[in-house]
């Protein structure tokens, strides 16, 4: 089922939470919402759920308004960040929720309450309280309990967020297989890039209540949009400089800057992995550390006349050889984006 | 504090079998004070149902909305344990006794409050009211609301969804009021007194069935009602203590 969301606003109190937000997911695709916390992303979901009432706007179902739908007649299943599982009721309980209150009969109930314990790999579980459960068989839970009474539309909230890292990496390529045999049109909220561009078809960038950019991960990590994407996603380091012939002076450092009238200032973006150092006597900086970072190193570094500049590098790359702290380097810039001032940020 | 707080029920145990058993099967055939006794507990039984639906109902309403006037009304629930039972007694009189307001209107249905049962009841659920709404709004707001929410998104009506989900949520921390206001009722006696009159196998509740027993000189009887509802007292303490074991262990 496809999901349109048109013009939508929601403030609470004086905080606008959501500013005119429009957007449209396909059927079928996996989508991401991501963004810093307090963005208003959740709210977006919590709208199109019917858990939340929009000020203003509409949100559509396969080109049909449901403004006027109460949550329990969307069709959507919802997962929480903190599970919000049943707590007095047990696994299996939990799961055939859904079906109970929609009157099901309690062999389809069985039925459907078995097949997704084995296709959640929770077998031998169901007799088991929330309580019981580790924090990845919860959330696993709560998906199954979702995907019961077989929504149109998959909402996820956080849905990663209360568990520890491996965990997170494991049911993050479990909702994407899922996603793959299941093809029910997600969306999930994610602070956490990583988990977005790895799990997503399409990433929604929000920020202060507004979409940001909208594409595909690559679309996102090359090309972004606005000075707040190019900041967010990925690591990068940001200065501010005047721009002439196409060039930023970053103190010592030329900064290309294609795209920017002469004698504009400018907010200048260069990620950590767009940039070559390498070992010169009559460089331009100053290497003050470096930082081992798993299979990468972190290098840290003065421009002369300018602020500190972070590069990245995989462990074994050639550009870091006979780099160490104290000596002097050349910088080449490869990729740097610029946003003249006064623009939205 | 032990010593302050169980040395009286001791003292009321010990003196009130005292004098052997036979005193104790006596009282128990004096009608007034069966009458007494049985007032008591229809009270406590009206008060408990009352105040289980109205409580949860009115926890409901204060914890998960927000309208104009809910602090004041949060304010108001709590009048009921600041103000003396007494004094309590005495408004209604004012309101509904001799010259009241709601004198003539009353009088015209013929109903009478004033020293009559419904005196008792209104009495008896103006003192217990905070007790269930208190206990089950402080669990509702500790459950906080994504339960609920899960079950609507599941299609749950909105009674399934009470009923399957939040009713079972909040069973204890009801139970604990519910033991409250038991307890509150059982033991009432200002109000009770003031509007009820605690006229002899009419509206003489257990506690002001003792203050005329000590009145009249008939200090058995006053010490064997004072024991029974001491056994009482103890049983709804046990009942309260497992209630509030239950209800911290779930949230």
């Amino acid at each position: 089922m496809s999901i349109r969301v048109s013009n939508l606003n929601k403030r609470f109190g004086s905080f606008v939470a959501v500013d005119d937000v429009s957007l449209e997911i396909p059927s079928g695709d996996l989508v991401a919402f991501l963004g810093p916390s307090g963005s208003g992303k959740s709210t977006i979901l919590r709208i199109i759920a019917g858990l939340e009432t929009a000020d203003s706007g509409s949100v559509f179902f396969n080109g049909e308004v449901a403004d006027h739908l109460h949550a329990r007649a969307r069709g959507v299943g919802f997962v929480f960040q903190h599970y919000a599982l049943f707590r007095h009721m047990t696994v299996m309980e939990n799961i055939a929720f859904g079906l109970r209150v929609q009157g099901a009969s309690r062999q389809k109930q069985t039925t459907r309450v078995h097949e997704l314990l084995s296709l959640m790999g929770l077998e031998g579980m169901g007799d088991r309280y929330p309580t019981q459960l580790s924090g990845g068989q919860r959330q696993r839970v709560a998906l199954a309990r979702a995907l019961a009474p077989e929504p149109k539309v998959l909402l996820l909230d956080e849905p990663f967020g209360a568990v520890d890292a491996k965990v997170r990496e494991e049911l993050r390529h479990w909702l994407r297989r899922l996603h793959d045999e299941v093809h029910v049109t997600s969306i999930f909220v994610t602070h956490d890039q990583e988990e977005a561009f790895s799990v997503a078809d399409r990433v929604i960038v929000i920020h202060r209540g507004r979409v940001e950019q909208s594409g595909s991960p690559e679309e996102i990590l090359d090309q972004p949009a606005t000075e707040f994407v190019a900041r967010f996603i990925g690591e990068a380091n940001v200065y501010e400089a005047t721009v002439n012939d196409g060039i930023a002076q970053v103190g010592a450092l030329p900064v290309p800057a294609t795209g920017i009238p002469n004698d504009t200032k400018a907010t200048l973006v260069i990620r950590f992995y767009d940039l070559k150092f390498w070992r010169d006597d009559q460089g331009m900086a100053t290497v003050v550390r470096t930082m081992t970072l798993g299979d990468r190193i972190k290098v840290e570094a003065v421009i002369d006349d300018a602020g500190t500049i972070f590069s990245q590098f995989p462990r074994r790359s050639s550009l870091l050889r006979g780099i160490e702290p104290g000596c002097r380097i050349h910088i080449e810039v490869t990729t740097a984006r610029a946003y003249p001032q006064g623009g939205h940020v | 504090m032990g010593v302050i707080l169980l040395l009286p029920l001791g003292a009321v145990i010990v003196r009130a079998l005292s004098g052997g058993v036979q005193p104790l099967i006596d009282a128990f055939h004096d009608a007034n004070a069966l009458h007494g006794l049985k007032l008591s507990v229809i009270l406590a039984a009206i008060a408990l149902v009352a105040n289980g639906i109205v409580g949860v109902g009115g926890a409901m309403v204060l914890i998960r909305h927000r309208f104009f006037g809910r602090r004041f009304l949060d304010t108001l629930i709590d009048l009921p344990l600041a103000v003396s039972p007494v004094m309590t007694g005495l408004a209604f009189l004012l309101i509904f006794g001799r010259g009241g307001w709601f004198e003539p209107l009353l009088d015209s249905i013929g109903w009478k409050v004033t020293f009559a049962f419904p005196g008792l009841v209104l009495a008896t659920l103006f003192v217990t009211f905070p007790f269930t709404l208190r206990e089950v709004g402080y669990v509702l707001e500790e459950l906080g609301t994504t339960e609920e929410e899960a079950a609507s998104t599941l299609g749950a009506s909105p009674w399934n969804t009470f009923r399957l989900v939040t009713l079972p949520n909040i069973r204890y921390g009801l139970g604990y009021g519910i033991i409250l206001t038991v307890a509150r009722s059982l033991g009432e006696f200002g109000a009770v007194l003031v509007l009820g009159g605690a006229i002899s196998g009419k509206t003489e509740t257990a506690t002001t069935f003792i203050y005329n027993a000590l009145e009249e000189r008939q200090e058995a009887a006053a010490y064997i009602m004072a024991l029974v509802l001491a056994v009482a007292s103890i049983l709804l303490l046990v009942g309260l203590e497992w209630m509030k074991h239950q209800r911290n262990k779930e949230l």
